[in-house]
């Protein structure tokens, strides 16, 4: 056989490259946020699904139009513009008008992320950051449908609305939140809340499958639930530590925040030490919010506020040198040796 | 289970294509073109001419330099020509070309010595120079000057059976048929270097393997132990093997004899066996040809200097899709564009890509996932050193370490975004020693200016 005939590649190692690319990643976190929107859509109806689509076309809309309109290739194959989309109709309230929706994919997309150069250069959560800025519309996007009704498509005015769970905690109304929700409904997600955070069952459960796929690595969501366990348990209001932590690890955003948004790889740190000071830092300021902050949720301005330290942490989180052994380590080791 | 390094990657081996296959003879090939340069350090002088006759084991390129090894005919036939030849490195490099008389006719010379086992470890060293070994593994460092640079600093000698490069099972195939060679080849280096074990490492896909030489230890009460490793990549890179075997970390820019190591292949340690007990110096070796392009995958016993093409031709040729042909594994091999290029001492696999193993994009992003840190078994942090090289930034990808890598692809091979971060980091690591280069070039050249305006 000619051997000339071949179109051979001349290239510098390595030759084979692993299977998961960033759409294959991205695809697995929209696989993993799928039970959630199941759950919405079984708590608020088809509205929840919808709100989804629109969200999720819109922000794909926006990252093409962006990229042929600067005449830049074409990102919206890898699936992180879908994710942005999935993700802030997650944090909405499922009665939320779509031209706000629209509004915020706009904000997250060419804002957030394109105006800084695209993918892996936006130093903010895409999501989180529009979700900031729809709350311009406080009351659209303070407006909980009960759990369990069915939202029209068109037009919310004659939903049944109710506090959340955050809300009540706030006020210090543990009781009263305990008689309307019991810990079972907040784990299960039978409660009112924003479309994709009420469920903390399957929020779990996607969270697991992203560590199962090594998709997300454990230290952010561990560190972030770990410090707000641990915080609401040493100051609990009322004299309840357990059952105060508990309505506060499953009431919110907290599990969306740390399996799904503070675990971002754009805006988390690189090293693993890093992103274990990252998830705690998430955890002080969400509690610190909480606390005594006037706002009820804090789980969205403490990523937005942590990924601003990002630079910082990265850039003081080395690695240990190959080859180099602390002194105190290798003095360490000869005492152990004699 | 031996300690463990950071970091590597877990790829698809992909042995199965080969590694129940038995090592065959390649038909022997017409012609052979040996080049002068088949290990690091200097190149060897050619020290026959057109029109002479050579015999198999006849030495043909004389060592020019204490790091150099000596060059052997891997047939016997007639010297038809002494040129510069295309070489696996991709440069026409000075070759002596033997016409094949396919009469084997082994050279006089190559006997072994009356009594092997009473030789001292300078007669060895000495055998084991001029038999022309060099790392066979790939790094093709000469194995003399490694015993010898290493004789009185080395308390632990380790023979590299760890095979971590997917498709490739050379080694594993001559532990299978071959592991009296070995063990030979182990009481040498025990005695060469005055130790009472020699590790074997063994990496935990070859278990047959693994369990063969335990044996033959057991048998031969040979002063060995095999430590049977984690299949992960890169498991046989001489810093991480170090590592797994010891717990000790090789200082940057150091060497294993650093931290008290040494490290030989396997099949090295086989040609130390058949240099000192059989006089063969090193004329052939195993190659694996596989990988999607290839119609019959095998493992091949060549001569040195067989051209790739009958390599390819003896596995019934490549697909004609094949875009892409390897010397050596997929993650640290070369490219090869002409198939006339023959085979080294430490050519290992010989690979023929036809299907989506390379995966590249038109547009590649960082993502900072940091998939490359968690993977780097060096401790770098190549998302940053690939923005510092991408900016011209070159003090601060030396601030960064970009020295220690140690090329290994493991990053690349991980990252999501497509990133020739590898590729980055060789040009980036040749612009600093350049810089170095000039600077020192520049150093010398003032002082020899200050040197002169003084005499004046």
């Amino acid at each position: 056989m000619d051997y000339r005939d071949l179109n051979l590649t001349g290239s510098s190692s390595p030759h084979i490259r692993s299977k998961d690319g960033t759409a294959h990643l991205m695809g697995e976190v929209m696989l993993a946020l799928l039970p959630a929107l199941a759950f919405g859509v079984f708590n608020f109806g088809l509205k929840a699904l919808v709100n989804a689509a629109v969200s999720v076309v819109a922000c794909c809309a926006f990252e093409w139009l962006y990229r042929k309109a600067m005449k830049k290739n074409n990102t919206v194959g890898d699936l992180s513009a879908a994710v942005t989309g999935m993700l802030i109709a997650f944090v909405c309230p499922v009665t939320i008008p779509y031209w706000i929706l629209v509004i915020g994919d706009f904000f997250a997309i060419v804002v957030v992320k394109q105006l800084f150069g695209g993918i892996g250069k936006n130093f903010l959560n895409p999501a989180l950051a529009a979700r900031a800025f729809m709350l311009s519309w406080a009351g659209a996007m303070t407006t909980w449908a009960v759990p369990r009704t069915s939202v029209p498509l068109w037009g919310a005015a004659d939903v049944a609305t109710g506090a959340t769970p955050m809300y009540m905690l706030h006020e210090n109304n543990l009781a009263g939140l305990m008689e309307q929700y019991s810990l079972k409904d907040m784990f299960i997600g039978l409660i009112g809340g924003s479309m994709g955070e009420v469920s903390a069952l399957c929020l779990i459960l996607g969270g697991l499958f992203l560590l199962y796929r090594k998709v997300i690595t454990w230290c952010i969501p561990v560190s972030y639930i770990g410090t707000v366990a641990v915080l609401t348990f040493l100051f609990p209001r009322g004299n309840d530590p357990v059952t105060w932590m508990l309505y506060n690890l499953l009431g919110g955003g907290l599990m969306l925040g740390a399996f799904f948004m503070a675990t971002d790889y754009v805006t988390s740190p690189v090293s693993k030490r890093g992103q274990a000071i990252f998830g705690v830092g998430c955890g002080l300021i969400t509690v610190f919010i909480r606390y005594f902050g006037s706002y009820s949720e804090g789980v969205c301005y403490a990523i937005l506020l942590m990924n601003l330290t990002v630079w910082l942490i990265d850039r003081n989180i080395k690695p240990a040198r190959f080859g180099v052994v602390k002194a105190g380590k290798s003095k360490e080791k000869e005492a152990a040796a004699k | 289970m031996a300690q463990a390094f950071f970091g590597g990657i877990h790829p698809n081996d992909m042995k199965a294509a080969t590694n129940k296959k038995p090592i065959e003879k390649l038909p022997p090939p017409a012609q052979v073109v040996i080049p002068m340069s088949l290990h690091i350090g200097a190149p060897c002088k050619p020290c026959v001419a057109k029109g002479d006759l050579v015999t198999v084991g006849q030495q043909v390129g004389e060592a020019t330099a204490f790091v150099s090894a000596p060059i052997h005919a891997s047939v016997s036939g007639k010297v038809v020509a002494v040129e510069p030849r295309i070489h696996f490195n991709g440069v026409p490099v000075m070759s002596v070309v033997i016409e094949n008389d396919f009469n084997d006719t082994p050279c006089p010379e190559a006997v072994p010595p009356e009594d092997p086992d009473s030789l001292t470890v300078e007669q060895l060293t000495d055998l084991i120079r001029k038999a022309g070994i060099v790392g066979m593994g790939g790094a093709t460092f000469p194995a003399s000057v490694k015993i010898s640079s290493g004789i009185g600093k080395v308390d632990t000698v380790i023979v590299n059976a760890a095979e971590c490069e997917p498709y490739i099972t050379s080694d594993h195939r001559y532990m299978l048929e071959y592991p009296e060679e070995i063990i030979g080849g182990v009481k040498l280096l025990a005695k060469i270097f005055g130790v009472d074990k020699v590790h074997i490492a063994v990496e935990a896909n070859k278990q047959n393997a693994a369990e063969l030489l335990r044996l033959k230890v057991q048998e031969e009460q040979a002063p060995a132990v095999v430590d049977v490793l984690h299949t992960r990549y890169p498991q046989g890179a001489e810093k991480q093997l170090c590592q797994s075997i010891t717990g000790r970390q090789v200082p940057p820019g150091g060497l294993p004899a650093a931290i008290g190591c040494a490290v030989f292949n396997v099949v090295t340690t086989a040609a130390i066996y058949r240099a000192v007990y059989l006089g063969k110096p090193v004329t052939h070796r195993v190659v694996t040809v596989s990988g999607s392009g290839v119609n019959n995958p095998k493992n091949l016993l060549c001569p040195i200097g067989t051209p790739i093409r009958e390599l390819l031709d003896a596995c019934d040729g490549v697909k004609k899709e094949t875009f892409k042909i390897l010397m050596g594994g997929p993650m640290m091999g070369h490219a090869q564009y002409d198939m006339e290029a023959p085979i080294g001492k430490g050519t290992n696999a010989i690979l023929a890509f036809a299907a989506d193993e390379e995966r590249t994009e038109e547009y590649p992003a960082c993502i900072r996932c940091g998939k490359c840190i968690s993977v780097c078994p060096m401790h770098l942090q190549p998302v940053f050193m690939y923005q510092y090289e991408r900016a011209g930034k070159l003090e601060e990808l030396e601030k960064a370490n970009v020295l220690d890598c140690i090329e290994c692809g493991a990053c690349t091979y991980i990252c999501p975004g497509r990133l020739h971060l590898v590729q980055t980091f060789r040009a980036g690591k040749q612009k600093i020693n350049n810089a170095r280069a000039a600077a020192k070039a520049a150093a010398e050249a003032a002082a020899k200016a200050a040197a002169e305006k003084k005499e004046a």
